[in-house]
C-alpha cells in the first residue's frame, strides 16, 4: 500500500498536468478561432479561381501552357502536410499513415516516388524511412503568410516544368469543423480539367465563345501560376486550422482524463487516511482496555 | 428593369461583395470596360484602378489593385489581389501615402526602386481619389 505522502505527491502532479493541458486547450481554442476565420475567408477566392481557370482551360489548347500539360506519370511526388508541433491527437499520425499507404500504392504501380514535406513532425517520421525526400519546409505554421504559399507554390511549379515529377499529390488535413478533420489526398498536377473543374460547368457558364483581353496566352501566363499559389495557400490554411482544432480536442480529452485520475487517487488517498486513523483509534482503545 | 447582374468581388482575404447590380465598370488592363446584363462571355486581367457599379440610380466606388474579371451574361466575378470599398478607405492615411510616394520619387534611386515608388504612388492616388468621392456623397 502506497504511503499517504506518495499519494499526496501523485495528486499534486496530476493537478499540475491538468493545469498545463487546460492552458494548452485555451491557447489552441484562441488560435483555432483565428485560423478558422482565415480559411473560411480564403475559400471563396480559391474556389472562384478554380472556376475561372477551369473555364479557360477547357477552351484553350492545353499544350499552350507548360503547367497545364499532361504527361505520362513516371515520377510521382507526394507533398505531405503535417504540423510543426505535437500533442494534437491523431493529426499527424493519420497524415503519415495515409501518406505511407499512398506511397506504397504508387510503388506497386511501378512508378518512382519522391516526397516533399511541410512541417517538422512529418519530416521526423520520413527521415527514418526509405523514400527520398526532395524538399522540406519547417516552422512555417507559426506565422503563416501568403509569402510562404508563393515560395512553396513557386518551387512546385518550377519542378513540374523542369520535369522533376510528372504528378503531384498533396496529403493534408481538411478543416471540416472545430472537432473534425478529414485526411485528403488531392492531385495538384497534372491539372485535370474535366474532373477538377466539373463544378464550373455545372454552373452553366460554358457555351458561347469567350472574349479575351489581353490574349489567351498572356491571360494563362498570369492566371496559372497564381492559381497554384492560391491552392497552396488554401491547403496551408486548411491544415493550420485543422491542427488547432485537433489540438483543442486532444487537450480537452487530456484535461478530462486528468480530472478522472485525480478523483480516483483522491478517493484512494482518503480511504487510506481513514484506515490509518481507525487503526490508531483501535490502538488507543486497546491500550486503555489493557490498563483496566 | 428586367435583368440584373450579380457582382461578386473576392480577394484572398474574403468575399468582399456579392450584390445584384445594374451596371459594372471595371479597369481592364487594356482599358476600362463597362458591363450591362447580357454581356458576352469575357475574361480580362485588371490593373490598378477604380471599379464602379450602379444599382438603380446610385453609383458605388471601389478600388481594385490587379486581378482578373470574368464576365458572363448574368454574373461578373472580380478576383482581385487587393480591393477596398470606398467607405472603408481612410482619407487622411491615403493622402499621407500619396505624399510619401511623391517624396520617394523625388529623392530618386535605382530604377527598380523608382518603379516601386511609381506603383505605390499610383495606388495611393487611386485610394485618395476614391475615398474623397465617397466622402462627398
Amino acid at each position: 500500500m502506497p504511503s499517504l505522502q506518495s499519494l499526496r505527491r501523485k495528486i499534486a502532479a496530476f493537478k499540475n498536468t491538468q493545469k498545463i493541458t487546460k492552458a494548452m486547450k485555451m491557447v489552441a481554442a484562441a488560435k483555432l478561432k483565428r485560423s478558422q476565420d482565415r480559411i473560411l475567408a480564403a475559400r471563396p477566392y480559391a474556389h472562384k479561381m478554380r472556376g475561372v481557370l477551369g473555364n479557360l482551360s477547357q477552351r484553350v489548347n492545353r499544350a499552350s501552357h507548360p503547367l497545364l500539360q499532361k504527361r505520362q506519370g513516371k515520377i510521382v511526388e507526394v507533398l505531405v502536410v503535417t504540423s510543426d508541433r505535437g500533442l494534437c491527437g491523431g493529426f499527424n499520425g493519420n497524415i503519415v499513415r495515409k501518406s505511407a499507404e499512398f506511397l506504397r500504392q504508387c510503388e506497386a504501380r511501378g512508378v518512382k516516388v519522391n516526397i516533399s514535406i511541410i512541417g517538422r513532425k512529418g519530416r521526423d517520421y520520413f527521415r527514418r524511412r526509405t523514400w527520398p525526400i526532395r524538399q522540406e519546409w519547417t516552422g512555417i505554421f507559426d506565422k503563416l503568410t501568403f509569402e510562404h504559399a508563393i515560395d512553396i507554390g513557386g518551387d512546385l511549379t518550377d519542378n513540374f516544368t523542369k520535369g522533376t515529377f510528372d504528378e503531384l499529390y498533396v496529403v493534408y488535413n481538411e478543416f471540416k469543423s472545430a472537432i473534425q478533420q478529414r485526411v485528403i489526398v488531392e492531385p495538384l498536377f497534372p491539372v485535370n480539367a474535366a474532373a477538377e473543374f466539373g463544378s464550373a460547368q455545372a454552373e452553366g457558364t460554358t457555351g458561347g465563345s469567350y472574349l479575351y483581353e489581353p490574349d489567351e496566352t498572356d491571360l494563362l501566363n498570369a492566371l496559372v501560376p497564381k492559381h497554384f499559389q492560391i491552392q497552396t495557400f488554401r491547403i496551408l490554411l486548411e491544415s493550420a486550422a485543422a491542427e488547432h482544432g485537433a489540438r483543442m480536442a486532444a487537450m480537452d480529452g487530456a484535461t478530462r482524463n486528468a480530472g478522472q485520475l485525480i478523483k480516483k487517487v483522491t478517493l484512494h488517498y482518503n480511504k487510506t487516511r481513514q484506515a490509518a486513523i481507525t487503526k490508531e483509534l483501535m490502538d488507543i482503545v486497546g491500550g486503555a482496555e489493557a490498563l483496566k | 428593369m428586367a435583368a440584373k447582374l450579380l457582382l461578386e468581388v473576392v480577394t484572398p482575404d474574403k468575399l468582399l461583395l456579392s450584390k445584384e447590380v445594374d451596371e459594372v465598370i471595371a479597369p481592364g488592363s487594356e482599358g476600362e470596360f463597362g458591363v450591362l446584363p447580357g454581356h458576352a462571355h469575357f475574361l480580362s486581367t485588371l490593373k490598378i484602378g477604380e471599379l464602379r457599379y450602379r444599382i438603380g440610380g446610385a453609383t458605388e466606388y471601389m478600388s481594385v489593385l490587379w486581378g482578373f474579371a470574368e464576365v458572363t451574361p448574368k454574373k461578373v466575378t472580380i478576383l482581385a489581389e487587393v480591393a477596398e470599398k470606398a467607405e472603408d478607405i481612410d482619407v487622411e492615411r491615403a493622402a499621407a501615402k500619396v505624399e510619401e510616394a511623391e517624396q520617394r520619387l523625388k529623392v530618386g534611386g535605382l530604377p527598380s526602386e523608382l518603379k516601386d515608388a511609381q506603383i505605390s504612388l499610383e495606388k495611393a492616388r487611386l485610394r485618395k481619389k476614391i475615398a474623397e468621392r465617397a466622402r462627398k456623397k
